[in-house]
């Protein structure tokens, strides 16, 4: 072996246990699509827009989706595995690979026309401004 | 002064205790892959929002270790409302086996991706003896 990971120095026998069960799970987490919360999402808003940040590292901007609907909002893509070259050898492969889709209900309705999204450094930001029928109308009130 | 020590507590059962923290933020180890080529050995991490000037790869007593810190700015005048992921520090150490060379590491990060490449040492590689006439 080339390396080993370091543990904690208070190693204890459950511990072994412990990291079995790990290695069992990511043995059968391979073979599953993404699991339910990726891409990990945050989302800002104020009465004029909302704002959706993403962690979606290592995924090429061109095969992410984004499908704005009224005051919903859907975020699709794949995860291609990036193997290398041919002929080497993996040995570890935590870095999940395949669909994801998350949908989400926003407060308002946003402008789907005026959506923009960019993605840099392993970061989608969306910027979903509230369409112009949606926003709070400010009434004064008079004085007689 | 209580909370403070507390946070503390937590982010060393993260880390396993080993280092000192010298910022208030969780640590998380991030998602790796293992690629073994002829003549080196690539790690793949996961770094979501880290920038290249907040990456230290450090390399001591064999010990490889990899961090970097996110930095995002969380969007001025506006309330979060959903909470996904919090801002926080990769790291990840490794053990170097004496079949890698530990001064031949290089590094590059794209797209949030960190690709560190370490080249496999001389006496990893087969050896050819040469056969001496008398």
């Amino acid at each position: 072996m080339f390396w080993s990971e370091l543990s904690s120095p208070t190693w204890t026998q459950l511990d072994g246990v412990r990291n079995l069960q790990g290695e069992i799970n990511r043995l059968f987490e391979n073979y599953a699509d993404f699991r339910e919360d990726f891409p990990p999402v945050n989302i800002w808003s104020n009465n004029e827009e909302i704002i959706l940040k993403a962690e979606v590292p290592g995924i090429d901007p061109k095969s992410l989706d984004l499908d704005v609907n009224g005051d919903q909002v859907k975020i699709s893509g794949e995860r291609k595995a990036d193997v290398p070259s041919e002929g080497v050898v993996c040995h570890r492969a935590e870095r999940e690979i395949g669909k994801f889709t998350r949908s989400f209900r926003l407060p308002y309705e946003v402008d789907s026309g005026k959506v923009i999204a960019k993605c840099s450094g392993g970061i989608l930001t969306v910027s979903l401004p509230r369409v112009e029928s949606a926003k709070p109308k400010k009434i004064s009130v008079q004085s007689e | 002064m209580s909370l403070f020590k507390k946070n503390e507590n937590q982010i060393e059962k993260v880390d396993g205790g080993k280092t000192e923290m010298t910022r208030d933020l969780p640590v998380f180890v991030p998602a790796t892959d293992i690629y073994e080529k002829e003549d080196s050995i690539l790690l793949v991490c996961d770094m979501p929002g880290v920038n290249e000037k907040n990456i230290d790869i450090t390399v001591e007593n064999r010990i490889l270790t990899i961090s970097g810190h996110q930095e995002m700015q969380s969007p001025e005048k506006h309330d979060q409302i959903y909470r996904g992921f919090i801002n926080g520090i990769f790291r990840r150490s490794f053990q170097l086996s004496s079949d890698v060379d530990d001064s031949k590491i290089n590094a590059k990060l794209a797209n949030g991706v960190l690709n560190v490449v370490i080249s496999k040492a001389e006496k990893a590689m087969p050896k050819k003896i040469k056969v001496e006439t008398a």
